[in-house]
């Protein structure tokens, strides 16, 4: 249910671009309109985010501390898992971020016929999670031939390593069948782990079909369905520079990717894709594991009733004269 | 003792079921043993708490306050506002399973609400139901849920099986930690009266008496006595702990049940020779005698309101620093919430041992050590002399507790000073040790006799690595640096691993250290016989991994 329904979501998606682009020809509102909402709708909500979450303020250093703490010097300390200066969390958040260090911990447990629990190191979702993100980034890079003029080195290099194994005309880039290949596996074990399908909603269901479509109808667009480059940039580097054209001679599979990627950029900050912010303000991974050494300060600390001294002894001074405890008021 | 069999237990499916888990129900008559009783009224009257009552999970009226939807979410709107880590966790999760084997509830029931990931849906399905455009416009399309009284009685069974332990938030891509989506759920229910007296009896008596066993100064002081009579015995040293003592230059505070309960006290006895042999100046205290806080499995509040006693006692006394003993969730409270909540504490100094000079200036702001640091400069300096043999008898795992690997990163203190202690150690299997230890099942609160199933399911998968290593390497005794370890793994060893004995780290140490005039030891700490050279030779502590 909660897959067809994200599949039908993601149906409707293709069926109005095609309609409105490819049939009606509404060339402006594909073209033009909805991009720049999407676009804003991106930008604006993204930050909303970051800002929402800035507001709440942070009352307690809780790192998840996943390696030996600094303590005695003598003893050799972890400096990426359990960070004690700045630049140490820096680190530790750089390996996180670029390298999914804690997806790379992965392990898979397994009860043996003989009821024996092993767990064993179960690197595949790193390994999809890294190709996708990764290729996704240089397919990402290399679109931005389309919106520069003229275009940075940076990209024809990418496009030289990225389109290395020249096996076919035009040049196959490796990342394109990578981001695909990945978000297969990245569905399939949805799909095929009873876990995963049982915690997914339709979002998540959403999440990847509209990815596969955008890979999909890209992939179309280079391979298949070619459609005029030149009319493309142009459209792009207007969009790019805010004069926006709309050249004729575009074909309907395109307005369908552009679609596609607009419908991405509006939903970003309403779902939990905005991860790729909110990873960078997770207090269990930005923070240094120093908090013995240097004070947190809590804004709001607030007063508490506490059960104070004076008020303990009251209540026991008997007992603790009796006993030959030492008090502060004989009585 | 539980009346179901390892194999009745072990017949674990984690194939969810077909039902959705947005369906909260739960039935709580059927699955008794696996929850735990709510909290007495008197305790929660002691402590101001709203809504006390006499009730029973299994009653149809839970007796909720008319306003109860309102209390909730308004209190959930202020925790967002308070806590960033509360707002992103129910933002940025993707639900890429990473965590779902990774809790010790899921592995040992198979219960699919015991997957992190499900866990905090329960919550986050709420939050997006009224905090969220997406969840206030798609509903269950974008996973929001209604708060109704069902729900509140899912969270009760869920949030109340969560050891707060954070071993999924190591494996989390993002670090989402259910500790702290727990702790928010269980302050939310708190403020409708959804509480656990397991957890409320021991704050209430924390408060009052400064312990959580409710122990008053002069039983306090009893107890200590009779301890010091026990190690006499043993020993033939005489040691008289001073209490409350103004001026002494270090305020040493433990775990009650370091004090009151079998293995804890041999660990106390541990601590008490080792002290006196260095000729340590120290006190205890009857007011401050309590160094876990269970406060931490009920409210910030609250974690504040018991660990105030700390520094006001140390201030009071007028001590240079404070030492701290071996306990887990304790030294979750004073590493990470003690200095923010009541410090600054400028009226201290930064600890330095008085015995080797060293500076411990990783805790110069918090001015607390802990004991397996002290202990652990102390070996380095030479300053004790040892006789590891006198616990041959023992062949030692290391258990780490959850919030010394993972709130701390106290990793090799206590692997060093037991490498030196003992001369049979073996390291269980290295994806359940450190910081990716695993729970003993009973922590937060839970480690209650009617939670009993539930304890023996989530304490499997340490159950089951101490096996291995019985069975591998003849190990017989689970060494540990916690108190609620100490009170919990005995029951799950002797359900799961019978030949295995558990005890504290600094039990080892008072077993080897060769005090001054101190009378030739027939038995260890407990009355157990040493075994005396007898033709076997050791193993040495070098071939185990030193590091």
């Amino acid at each position: 249910m909660r897959f067809l329904a994200a599949l039908v979501a993601t149906g409707l998606l293709w069926a109005v671009a095609w309609l409105g682009a490819g049939v009606l020809g509404w060339n402006w509102l594909f073209a033009v309109a909805i991009p720049y909402l999407a676009l804003f709708l991106f930008v604006a909500g993204v930050a909303a985010r970051v800002i929402g979450w800035g507001r709440s303020p942070v009352p307690f250093r809780i790192p998840t501390v996943c390696g030996q703490q600094k303590s005695l010097d003598w003893i050799p300390r972890d400096p990426l898992d359990s960070p004690f200066t700045a630049a140490e969390t820096v680190g530790r958040m750089a390996l996180e971020v670029l390298a999914f260090r804690s997806l790379f911990r992965g392990s898979r447990a397994r009860l043996t016929p003989g009821k024996r629990l092993v767990i064993e190191s179960d690197k595949w979702l790193w390994a999809g999670a890294i190709a996708f993100h990764w290729s996704l980034l240089v397919v990402l890079l290399r679109h931005l031939r389309y919106v520069t003029e003229p275009v940075p080195a940076l990209v024809g290099w990418l496009e030289a390593i990225d389109g290395f194994f020249q096996v076919a005309s035009p040049t196959l880039f490796v990342t394109d069948v990578v981001l695909a290949g990945a978000l297969v596996y990245l569905l399939g074990r949805r799909v095929f782990d009873p876990r995963l399908r049982y915690i997914s909603l339709p979002t998540d269901w959403f999440a990847l079909l509209l990815l596969l479509s955008i890979a999909g109808s890209g992939i179309s667009l280079r391979y298949f369905t070619k459609t005029d480059l030149v009319a493309v940039k142009q459209l792009a580097l207007g969009l790019a520079t805010f004069h926006p054209v709309v050249p004729d001679g575009i074909g309907a599979m395109f307005y369908v990717h552009l679609f596609l990627v607009s419908a991405l950029l509006a939903w970003f900050p309403f779902s939990k894709l905005v991860h790729m912010a909110g990873i960078f303000l997770s207090p269990t991974r930005n923070l240094a594991n120093n908090n013995r050494a240097r004070r947190h300060v809590n804004p709001w600390n607030p007063d508490v009733e506490v059960h104070t001294y004076e008020q303990w002894e009251d209540e026991f001074r008997d007992k603790l004269i009796a006993a030959g405890i030492e008090v502060e008021r004989e009585g | 003792m539980l009346d179901k069999s390892p194999e009745e237990l072990l017949d674990i499916d984690w194939t969810p079921p077909a039902r959705d888990w947005m369906d909260p129900h739960v039935d709580f008559e059927a699955r008794k043993g696996t929850w735990s009783y709510p909290a007495a009224p008197k305790n929660l009257e002691y402590l101001g708490f709203p809504n006390p009552r006499e009730w029973s999970p299994t009653d149809e009226d839970w007796k909720l306050p008319g306003n109860w939807k309102q209390v909730v979410l308004d209190g959930m709107r202020e925790r967002l506002a308070k806590f960033r880590s509360f707002k992103v966790f129910m933002d940025i999760c993707v639900r890429c399973g990473a965590c779902a084997d990774k809790c010790h509830f899921f592995i040992g029931s198979g219960d699919p609400k015991n997957m992190p990931v499900l866990r905090a849906e329960l919550l986050r399905s709420i939050y997006r139901r009224d905090f969220t455009a997406a969840g206030k416009i798609l509903g269950s399309l974008a996973g929001a849920r209604e708060l109704t009284p069902e729900v509140l009685k899912e969270w009760y069974y869920y949030f109340y099986q969560c050891t707060e332990c954070r071993r999924c938030s190591v494996y989390c891509p993002y670090g989402i930690d259910t500790a702290e989506v727990t702790m928010m759920a269980r302050e939310l229910m708190n403020l409708v009266g959804l509480n656990i007296n397991w957890v409320m009896e021991p704050v209430a008596n924390c408060h009052r008496t400064g312990n959580h066993l409710g122990i008053q100064p002069h039983t306090f002081k009893d107890n200590i006595e009779f301890l010091c009579e026990e190690l006499e015995d043993a020993t033939g040293i005489h040691i008289e702990p001073s209490i409350n003592r103004k001026g002494a230059e270090i305020l040493f505070i433990v775990p009650s049940a370091d004090y009151f309960a079998d293995p804890g006290i041999y660990t106390f006895m541990g601590y008490l020779l080792l002290f006196e042999q260095i000729g340590l100046d120290y006190t205890l205290s009857a007011y401050a005698s309590e160094g876990g806080n269970f406060g931490l499995f009920t409210s910030h509040d609250t974690i504040k309101r018991l660990n105030y006693k700390m520094y006001a006692e140390a201030k009071r006394l007028g001590v240079k620093w404070i030492l701290g003993g071996e306990c887990g969730h304790m030294w979750r409270v004073v590493h990470q919430y003690m200095d923010t909540m009541n410090g600054p504490a400028d009226f201290l100094e930064v600890p330095v041992s008085p015995v080797t000079g060293t500076r411990f200036d990783h805790a110069a702001s918090t001015k607390m050590v802990h004991v397996c640091e002290f202990t652990a400069d102390l070996l380095r300096h030479g300053k004790l002399r040892l006789d590891p043999s006198r616990n041959d008898h023992r062949v030692v795992t290391f258990h780490d507790s959850c919030n010394p690997a993972r709130a701390m990163g106290l990793l090799e203190e206590p692997r060093y000073i037991l490498r030196r202690v003992v001369n049979n150690f073996h390291e269980m299997p290295a994806e359940t040790i450190r910081e990716k230890t695993f729970c003993c099942g009973g922590g937060a609160g839970l480690g209650n006799d009617e939670n009993m199933e539930m304890r023996m399911r989530g304490g499997f998968p340490r159950a089951n690595a101490v096996r291995h290593v019985h069975e591998k390497h003849g190990v017989n005794l689970l060494t540990c640096i916690c108190a609620i370890d100490r009170a919990t793994l005995p029951p799950l060893m002797e359900y799961w691993v019978p030949e295995v004995q558990v005890s504290g780290l600094h039990e080892l140490v008072g077993n080897a250290l060769v005090m001054d005039g101190e009378k030739p030891r027939e038995t260890d700490l407990r009355g157990d016989p040493l075994m005396r050279p007898v033709g076997e030779p050791a193993e040495t502590a070098a071939a185990e991994g030193e590091a």
